[in-house]
C-alpha cells in the first residue's frame, strides 16, 4: 500500500492509506465519509461523481487516488460556505431542479464548472457542457433553467 | 369519472405477486405511544375491500381479511404533526404532495408536517408505491384522518372550556372560541394526552375548491439536504464497521455454479467469501478490496443456450404460455364481419424492445444483524414484500426482520424486489458485520427486470366517412395494461396472450400501457391517413370520452395543430389516451436530416388531467420527467441480449436521454377540482412514443413500427 498520499478536500488536508489507484470516489466516500458524491456508472458516463480537482471538472470515478494527491478538490459539500448555499445550489432549490436528486450533487458540481468558464453561458453552452450528466428522471429543462438563474445571481453579485 | 376505490386490481405485470403474507395488526395503545410519543393520534382502519392496495393481499382477494390499518397521525406534545405510512419517495415527490393534504386538513403550517414513510417497523403494512395509486387512495385517506384529528382536537378544547364543539372553530394549529376570544394551541390540548382513536378510511371532508395548502405549488421537503449532499440515500449510510460487499455473477442467465475456488481470495486481508448454492458473495473492507476478492475468485459455470434479441419477437410468438388466453379477453360485437365488410381496413403488427429503467441510485442495501434481528436499509418500492422476503429466505418471524426505505434515487418500476437487500444480508450474516451493497452499473443492466418487449397485432376497419368498425388488438407478453381501446368501435377484440419471457421482466413507469398506446394510436394515425383525414379530427370523431377529448383539444390548441411546414424535414403527430385515471394528449415535432441521417425530437406539447392537482409544480416535473424519460424508449433505447448475456450494460453502449435530446416542451395542465386526484407519474409517458412515430411518418413518409424508432438515426430505413 505505501505510504500514506496527501489530499486536499474541501480546504482541510487528509493523509489516505489506501492504493494509490483508488478511484477518487472511493476515497471521498470511504474513507472520508463525503457520500454527497455518487456512484453511477464507474465508467465516467453519467456525471454522478463530479468533483472539481484544481478547479477543474473530473469524473471522480475515473481519477485514480495518486493523480488527485497534492491537488485542491471540491465536492458537494464544500460548496456551502458558512451556512450559505453557493448560488448554484440556491437555484436549483429556487428552479425546483430535481425529482429523485440522485444526480443533483454532480448536475450542481458540474454547473459550479461550466459558470467559471462561461460566466454568461448561451443555452447551447449549457447543454453541450453538462451532455455528460444523466438525470434519469428527466428534470434537464430545469437544471438548465437553474445554471441560468445562477448565472444571472453571480453578475449580480460581482462588485 | 373515477376509477371505483373497491376494483382495484394489480395488472399481472407488476412484479410478482404471489407472496400473501400473513399480517397480524396487533396494535395496542401501548405499543402505538412507544412509537410516536404522548399526545393526539388517529388511526386508519381499512375495512376489507373498501381499498384494495392498503388492505389487500395480492392472491388473497375475496377472502376475509380483518380490519387493517393503513396509517396513522399523530400530533405531539411539542404540536409536531407526524404522518406515518407504508408509501415510499423515489423522486415523485409523494413526501411532499401527502404532507400537504394533512396540512390542508388539519388546518396546520405545511412545515409542520413530518412524514414517517417506508419503514416497516414504524408504518403500518402498504402494498407498495407503485400503480400510481398513493396519490388517489393514500391522499384521501390521510385527509379523512387528518379531519378526525381536528375533530379530536376540538373536542378537547370543549371539554376543557366546558362548551359545546360544534362553535369551535381549528384553524392555524389553534382551536378558538369565537363568542370569547378564548383560544388553545393543538400542542396545548394534545399536552399529557395518551388518546387514540380509530377511524374507518372514508371519503375525505374537504372539497378541492376549498384547499388552501393542496393545490400550490410548495417546493419539493427536505431540498436543502438534496442541493448540499446531505441526503442519505442507501448507499450512504455507513455504520461504523461496515463493509462492503458484492456478488459473484453468472456468465450468463440460468446458469450453475459447477466449482468454486475461493483459496485466494480468503487469503486477502479482511475478506469474508460466502457460497451459498449457486450464491457466492464477498465481503472487504472497501470497494476496490471487494473488486478485487471477486475478481480472484476461480468459479466454473455451466450455462445453456437461451433466444438473442435478433429472434426475440419470433419466439415471443411462438412460446405463449398455455391457458393464457383466460387473461383479459375482451370481445363485443362481430369482429369478424366487420372487417370483412368494411370499406377501409388496415392489418398491422407492432413491435417493442425490452428496456431498462437504469435509475441513477442501482439497487443498493445495507444490512445489519443483531441478537437474531435484521435491520436492512434498500431503495425500494415495496418495504413490505423486501420484508417478506428476507423473512423467508433467513426463516426468521416478520417481527424480526425490518426494512427502512431513505429516500430512494428513483425507481420508474423497477425496485419491487428485494434482491439487493437477501444479498447484503446474507453477506453480513457471513462476515458477521453490517454489509453495504451497492449493484454495480452492468449488475444493474444486466440482473435487474426489463420492461418486457412485445409484439402486437391490430386489425381494424373503419367507414369511408372515417367511423371505427372493428378493432382487434393482440399483445404478445408485453402486458394487458392501457390494452382497451378509448375509442368508441362496437366490434372488438382485445386479448393479452402472457408468455415466458426469456429475459427477466416486470413493472416500468406505465407498465405495458407505452407499447399499447403506441401501437394503437400508431394504428389510428394509420386509419386516418388511410381514409383521408387529419388525425385530430378522426380521433374526435371516434371519441365520446369528453376528458379525452379535452386533453387533445387543449395539446392541439397549445402545439397548433395541425401545424404547418416551414422547412424540409419537419413533420408533425399526436397521440394519447387514458391510463390509471389520468388523461394525456401529446404532440410532437420532428425535424429529419437526411444528409446527417439525424432525427431530433424539436417540440413537445402535452395536455395532462389528472382530476383535481394536489401540487401543479411536481406535476409539471413529473410531466416532463415521463416525457423526457419516454423519448429514450421512443428513439434509441433497447437492452441487447445474446445467448444469456446482455451486451450492452454500460452508459456507454446504451443510450439514455441526455441534455441535447431534449425538445423545447410545454406542458398544459387541466386541473378538475371537480374530480378526485389522480397519481401523475405514469400516465405522461404514453402519449410521446406515438406522437413521435406519427410525425417522423409525417416527415418521411416512413411507418416505423418498432420502438426503438431510430436507435442508428435514418439509417436502414425504407425511405
Amino acid at each position: 500500500m505505501g505510504e500514506p498520499l496527501q489530499i486536499q478536500v474541501n480546504g482541510t488536508r487528509h493523509f489516505v492509506a489506501a492504493d494509490p489507484e483508488t478511484p477518487l470516489l472511493w476515497v471521498l466516500r470511504e474513507d472520508l465519509g463525503l457520500t454527497g458524491t455518487k456512484y453511477g456508472c464507474g465508467e465516467g458516463a453519467c456525471g454522478a461523481c463530479s468533483v472539481l480537482v484544481g478547479g477543474n471538472l473530473r469524473r471522480s470515478c475515473q481519477v485514480p487516488l495518486r493523480a488527485a494527491a497534492g491537488k485542491a478538490i471540491t465536492t458537494i459539500e464544500g460548496l456551502e460556505q458558512n451556512g450559505r448555499l453557493h448560488p448554484v445550489q440556491q437555484a436549483f432549490l429556487d428552479a425546483g431542479a430535481f425529482q429523485c436528486a440522485c444526480c443533483t450533487s454532480g448536475m450542481i458540481v458540474a454547473g459550479v464548472a461550466l459558470l467559471g468558464q462561461f460566466p454568461s453561458p448561451s443555452p447551447q453552452q449549457i447543454t453541450q457542457f453538462l451532455q455528460g450528466n444523466i438525470c434519469r428522471c428527466g428534470t434537464y429543462p430545469r437544471i438548465a433553467d437553474a445554471i441560468a438563474r445562477a448565472a444571472e445571481a453571480m453578475r449580480k453579485a460581482r462588485p | 369519472m373515477s376509477e371505483p376505490r373497491d376494483t382495484f386490481v394489480p395488472e399481472p405485470e407488476r412484479f410478482e405477486f404471489t407472496a400473501a403474507p400473513v399480517h397480524h395488526f396487533d396494535w395496542t395503545r401501548r405499543d402505538f405511544f412507544k412509537i410516536t410519543g404522548s399526545g393526539v393520534a388517529v388511526i386508519l382502519a381499512v375495512p376489507r375491500g373498501a381499498d384494495a392496495q392498503e388492505s389487500g393481499r395480492g392472491r388473497e382477494f375475496g377472502h376475509a381479511l380483518p380490519q387493517e390499518i393503513s396509517a396513522w397521525l399523530h400530533i405531539g406534545e411539542d404540536g409536531a404533526v407526524t404522518v406515518f405510512t407504508g408509501k415510499v419517495e423515489v423522486g415523485q415527490n409523494i413526501r411532499t404532495s401527502l404532507a400537504q393534504s394533512v396540512a390542508d386538513e388539519l388546518r396546520v403550517p405545511f412545515e409542520s408536517v413530518r412524514m414517517v414513510m417506508g419503514d416497516t417497523a414504524r408504518t403500518p403494512w402498504d402494498m407498495g408505491t407503485f400503480g400510481s395509486r398513493s396519490t388517489p387512495t393514500m391522499a384521501p385517506q390521510l385527509r379523512r384522518a387528518a379531519s378526525a384529528l381536528r375533530d379530536l382536537l376540538v373536542e378537547l378544547a370543549a371539554k376543557r372550556w366546558n362548551l359545546a364543539p360544534g362553535g369551535l372553530k381549528a384553524n392555524a394549529a389553534r382551536v378558538a372560541d369565537p363568542a370569547s376570544g378564548r383560544s388553545a394551541t393543538y400542542a396545548e390540548l394534545a399536552s399529557g394526552q395518551k388518546l387514540a382513536q380509530t377511524i374507518p378510511a372514508e371519503d375525505p371532508v374537504t372539497p378541492a375548491s376549498q384547499w388552501t395548502v393542496t393545490g400550490q405549488p410548495l417546493p419539493k421537503v427536505y431540498g436543502r439536504a438534496f442541493v448540499t449532499g446531505r441526503h442519505q440515500y442507501t448507499p450512504d449510510i455507513r455504520p461504523e464497521g461496515v463493509l462492503c460487499g458484492k456478488v459473484l455473477r453468472a456468465p450468463a442467465f440460468g446458469a450453475t455454479l459447477v466449482s468454486l475456488d475461493s483459496r485466494e481470495a480468503q487469503a486477502m486481508p479482511g475478506v469474508t467469501v460466502v457460497r451459498d448454492g449457486d450464491f457466492v458473495g464477498v465481503a472487504a473492507p472497501r470497494w476496490r478490496d471487494a473488486e478485487r476478492a471477486l475478481a480472484a475468485l476461480r468459479a466454473e459455470w455451466k450455462t445453456m443456450p437461451q433466444p438473442s434479441r435478433s429472434e426475440i419477437f419470433t419466439y415471443l410468438k411462438n412460446n405463449v404460455e398455455p391457458g393464457g388466453e383466460r387473461n383479459a379477453r375482451r370481445e363485443t360485437g362481430s369482429v369478424d364481419s366487420a372487417l370483412a365488410a368494411a370499406p377501409h381496413r388496415l392489418a398491422e403488427t407492432y413491435t417493442v424492445s425490452y428496456i431498462a429503467h437504469a435509475p441513477l441510485e442501482p439497487r443498493a442495501a445495507l444490512a445489519e444483524w443483531k441478537d437474531g434481528s435484521l435491520t436492512v436499509w434498500t431503495g425500494s418500492q415495496r418495504p413490505f414484500a423486501v420484508r417478506d422476503e428476507l423473512a423467508a429466505a433467513f426463516h426468521l418471524p416478520e417481527d424480526r426482520v425490518r426494512v427502512i426505505v431513505p429516500d430512494t434515487g428513483s425507481a420508474y418500476g423497477g425496485k419491487h424486489t428485494g434482491e439487493a437487500a437477501v444479498e447484503a444480508a446474507r453477506i453480513a450474516r457471513a462476515a458477521n458485520r453490517p454489509v453495504s451493497l451497492l449493484w454495480t452499473r452492468e449488475e444493474e443492466f444486466t440482473w435487474a427486470y426489463f420492461r418486457p418487449a412485445g409484439v402486437i397485432e391490430v386489425k381494424s376497419a373503419a367507414t369511408q366517412d372515417g367511423r371505427l368498425l372493428a378493432w382487434e388488438f393482440h399483445n404478445y407478453n408485453s402486458g394487458a395494461a392501457g390494452i382497451g381501446t378509448p375509442y368508441a368501435v362496437e366490434n372488438q377484440r382485445v386479448e393479452y396472450h402472457p408468455v415466458r419471457s426469456p429475459l427477466r421482466q416486470g413493472s416500468y413507469r406505465a407498465l405495458a400501457a407505452t407499447a399499447n398506446h403506441f401501437a394503437r394510436e400508431s394504428h389510428m394515425d394509420e386509419l386516418a391517413r388511410a381514409v383521408g383525414m387529419d388525425p385530430l379530427e378522426f380521433r374526435l370523431k371516434n371519441l365520446t370520452d369528453e376528458r379525452l377529448r379535452a386533453a387533445f383539444q387543449a395539446a392541439a390548441k397549445a402545439f397548433g395543430w395541425p401545424g404547418k411546414k416551414e422547412r424540409p424535414g419537419q413533420g408533425f403527430g399526436l397521440g394519447g389516451g387514458v391510463e390509471k385515471a389520468g388523461y394525456v394528449a401529446t404532440c410532437a415535432e420532428v425535424r429529419v436530416d437526411r444528409a446527417s441521417a439525424e432525427v431530433r425530437v424539436e417540440r413537445v406539447v402535452t395536455a395532462f388531467e389528472c382530476g383535481a392537482i394536489v401540487n401543479p409544480d411536481g406535476l409539471r416535473n413529473q410531466v416532463m420527467g415521463a416525457n423526457i424519460m419516454g423519448l429514450g424508449g421512443a428513439l434509441f433505447e433497447a437492452v441487447e441480449f445474446e445467448n444469456g448475456r446482455v451486451t450492452n450494460p454500460r452508459f456507454s453502449e446504451y443510450r439514455v436521454p441526455r441534455f441535447q435530446d431534449v425538445p423545447q416542451m410545454d406542458v398544459v395542465l387541466l386541473d378538475r377540482k371537480d374530480l378526485p386526484s389522480a397519481g401523475a407519474g405514469e400516465c405522461p409517458i404514453v402519449g410521446l412514443a406515438p406522437a413521435v412515430a406519427n410525425a417522423i411518418f409525417d416527415a418521411t413518409g416512413a411507418r416505423l413500427r418498432a420502438l426503438p424508432l431510430v436507435p442508428n438515426g435514418l439509417k436502414g430505413l425504407p425511405l
